[in-house]
């Protein structure tokens, strides 16, 4: 099962982002309000993780942090690597080359909802919390930021909302240049839509703790903790 | 990749998480490249409690450079703007573009290519 869901996101996720790199980084530009105050926040000197950071747009809002941040398409490492002064390298969110209980933070926006089992997604959140600070007597453990797609959003563009199919495959269309004489190109991508409540239910089963929680613009977000001696 | 990143990074190998000899990785082959970056004194002091100083020596050590100090500078080392300009050099504006990052635990190899450091790992290992 685990492996026909590797081979499955490897298709429907990974191959798309490496086809799409350069057009969906030129689209994705502005950090989310929220990614933005929490990256803001943080004391000048933490190191931490963007797990999934895409084009590396939320690397260009707080340069007094160290970011090691990740991806599982080398061709949007190699956009996000130019951001300093963090790093980019390739890495699996279910394979962080990380040490345990280390990190001051970690982001993962938008990213644990290409994951196709519910399994998986719990074990992604997992992952995350595994390279966290953990916190001790007095002293607060290290916090993460997950974002994930939410179902609820019957004003946006795409209209999905409650009682609709959370699991589904999103177009990205590739428009061709005018008079390029080429046709656009549509991809589709694999999303599980979350519904209310249960980003924080995946946290809690992989063993976190929910700080705060919310939602902006078509997503849910929470901030969490990693368990005290988990 | 920047030097400062090995000291962030170890084996994707779930396995090897627990065992001592996975971190650091070793530096195999590599190739560097200096880049040069804004000189930030204050970000190089905020960071550097955070850096494992242990590590930072065998990673310098393995990418040829001088050895650094037996123990991580702190207090009035760190109002030393040499002190800061040569840890600047080497964390942040020394670069591995092509070489391998090897665990001591496991013995895989992690390739570098243009910079970015692939930690993927094979089926067999995953």
């Amino acid at each position: 099962m685990a492996d026909q869901a590797e081979v499955y996101e490897e298709q429907n996720v990974h191959e798309v982002y490496q086809q799409i790199a350069g057009h969906f980084s030129a689209t994705r530009y502005k950090p989310w309000p929220i990614v933005e105050k929490f990256l803001q926040e943080l004391t000048p000197g933490s190191i931490g993780l963007d797990v999934g950071c895409g084009n590396g747009k939320n690397l260009r809002v707080n340069r007094d942090v160290f970011i090691v941040a990740s991806d599982r398409s080398e061709n949007l490492a190699k956009i996000a690597v130019q951001h300093q002064p963090h790093a980019a390298v390739v890495a699996d969110i279910l394979h962080l080359p990380h040490r345990d209980a280390f990190f001051d933070f970690a982001v993962c926006i938008a990213v644990v909802h290409h994951m196709s089992t519910p399994a998986r997604r719990i074990e992604a959140i997992a992952e995350i919390l595994r390279t966290i600070k953990r916190g001790s007597d007095g002293q607060p453990g290290g916090r993460i930021l997950v974002y994930a797609w939410a179902l609820e959003q019957k004003n946006s563009r795409r209209g999905w909302d409650k009682g609709d199919s959370q699991d589904l495959m999103v177009p990205w269309v590739r428009r061709a240049k005018p008079g390029s004489g080429e046709e656009d190109q549509t991809f589709h991508r694999y999303y599980h839509l979350y519904e209310s409540g249960e980003l924080e239910r995946d946290i809690e089963q992989a063993g976190g703790v929910v700080v705060e929680s919310g939602y902006e613009k078509d997503n849910w977000w929470a901030i969490a903790t990693p368990k005290h001696d988990s | 990749m920047k030097v400062i990143t090995a000291n962030f990074v170890t084996c994707a190998v779930k396995e090897c998480k627990t065992s001592a000899a996975s971190f650091p990785l070793h530096f195999h082959d590599a190739e560097l490249e200096q880049q040069e970056l804004d000189f930030q004194p204050e970000f190089i002091r905020n960071v550097l409690p955070r850096v494992d100083w242990d590590s930072l020596r065998i990673t310098a050590n393995e990418l040829g450079f001088p050895s650094l100090p037996e123990t991580k500078p702190e207090g009035d080392a760190l109002n030393e703007e040499q002190t800061l300009k040569d840890l600047h050099r080497l964390l942040l504006e020394t670069q591995v573009i092509e070489g391998k990052l090897v665990c001591g635990n496991c013995g895989h190899q992690y390739v570098i290519k243009e910079g970015i450091a692939n930690f993927l790992l094979p089926s067999h290992l995953v």
